[in-house]
């Protein structure tokens, strides 16, 4: 996205200008770069919730868009992850120190027999920076592995991720298991990996299937908002 | 049938168009090519047309393209289609079914060579195996590695093949340089190697019983 990088010194550039140099620099997964930009911000006592959302998930959400019409590939996508995640791991002490806003609770992992975290970690630290915390129970979860996290963590939420049509349809063990011990309801239950699709996480009993980590966050937000209205009208 | 097989990477990126010739159509992933040729060579009634085996990478493609080729294939008395689900999440077979096609069953080709129902059985305790088959070893850098983008970013690799650990390179054909590349592919990706010959597995089994029912 810039070609100048080596002439651009950030400390020299105002809020704004760093704030948009940070998007490109997370756009071209420069981790080393987000890092400094974060700690600039910081220095110049901005909050860290801002810097979460303005430079970071503002960068990603950019980075999850162009993936989504086919501009960037999962590598590039990959390496703007890593990036966020270096200035996440600067922001998240401070974030838990300062009481950022927390607007649900999530327990994500991927199920039994299936190895690949790509894609929930990208939904977790996207979901992080959106204002969710999080608990990644990582790969290989039997059912037992998410009825304890959901019992210690008690979250809004459970995300579930599958990359092979092998796999995919354990989502269904664990929703089954819900049911058959009366929990199902207590949970949103959200769904996601490339080969699943709207009518699988329907017929699963889901409450929603995630193309991709930014429609994870909307329909996460979207879903705690009506949980609440339900709550409050209750 | 008297199908010429094109190179790897017209298979990868074009596929095989039809010759035209023969009553029936194996419609396939150009993945597969040099396997079916090698099957039903002697069956003069059968044709070949394989889409772009790089569909591989992109299984949202895949569904499309297998319904715009039979849309133009009205002129066979039947299609088989030489695919298992590949990623479509169950939507090929759907479309196979509406279609009324016949296709291979099970989850991906290192299913079917392998033989579907040990494969999924044994998969269940080697989920960290990353699968190869002869093509994929020749095509290694075309589907992995370049897509991966691990020819630019070569420190993604754990990123991708942290959590796997053994590289299982089922043979179709008893080839030591393709041997050796897979154990090289293997040591790229940072994995254990294995070699397990599986032929033509059910894939034969399913063709040659397509074959005699249409001839």
């Amino acid at each position: 996205m810039s070609d100048e990088e080596d002439d651009i010194i950030l400390s020299e550039l105002d809020d704004e200008e760093l704030v948009l140099q940070m998007h490109d620099d997370l756009y071209d997964g420069l981790k080393e770069e987000i890092e400094e930009g974060t700690n600039i911000l910081l220095e110049r006592g901005w909050e860290p919730y801002r810097v979460l959302t303005e430079a970071l998930v503002g960068g990603m959400t950019i980075v999850g868009k162009d993936f989504r019409d086919g501009i960037l590939f999962v590598p590039e996508v990959l390496l703007a992850a890593n990036a966020m995640k270096a200035g996440m791991a600067i922001l998240k002490p401070l974030l838990a120190e300062t009481g950022a806003p927390t607007i649900g609770k999530m327990v994500i992992g991927t199920v039994k027999g299936d190895i690949h975290d790509i894609g929930q970690n990208l939904v977790t630290m996207m979901m992080e920076g959106a204002g969710f915390e999080v608990l990644n129970i990582g790969i290989n979860n039997p059912v037992e592995n998410y009825l304890e996290a959901m019992d210690d963590f008690q979250p809004d939420i459970l995300g579930m991720s599958a990359l092979l049509t092998t796999t995919m349809p354990y989502m269904k063990v664990v929703i089954d298991t819900m049911v058959e011990k009366g929990i199902r309801d207590d949970y949103i239950v959200l769904v996601g990996g490339a080969p699943l699709n709207e009518e699988f996480g329907k017929a699963i009993g889901a409450d929603g299937y995630c193309r991709d980590a930014a429609v994870a966050v909307e329909m996460a937000k979207e879903m705690m908002a009506r949980k609440h209205n339900q709550m409050a009208a209750g | 049938m008297e199908t010429e097989l094109p190179s790897d990477t017209r298979l990868t990126d074009d596929g095989l168009a039809p010759s035209g010739e023969g009553r029936v159509l194996v419609l396939a992933c150009g993945a597969l090519a040099r396997e079916i040729l090698a099957i039903v060579r002697q069956f003069t009634h059968i044709d070949l047309q394989c889409l772009p085996a790089i569909l591989h990478n992109h299984p949202e493609r895949i569904v499309p393209a297998v319904r715009e080729a039979v849309a133009r294939s009205a002129n066979y008395d039947r299609i088989f289609l030489a695919y298992a689900d590949c990623g479509t999440g169950g939507l090929l077979e759907k479309a196979a079914e509406e279609l009324g096609l016949e296709m291979l069953p099970g989850p991906h080709c290192y299913a079917f060579f392998e033989g579907t129902e040990i494969f999924v059985e044994r998969t269940e305790d080697e989920f960290t195996a990353f699968y190869m088959t002869d093509f994929l070893a020749r095509q290694f850098d075309a589907f992995v590695w370049e897509p991966l983008g691990l020819d630019r970013h070569p420190e993604l690799r754990d990123s991708y093949f942290g959590h796997y650990e053994t590289l299982v390179y089922q043979a179709q054909t008893d080839d030591p340089q393709l041997t050796a590349k897979a154990e090289e592919c293997a040591h790229r990706l940072g994995l254990a190697f294995e070699r397990r010959f599986t032929g033509y597995g059910d894939l034969e089994t399913s063709l040659v019983s397509f074959a005699k029912a249409t001839t």
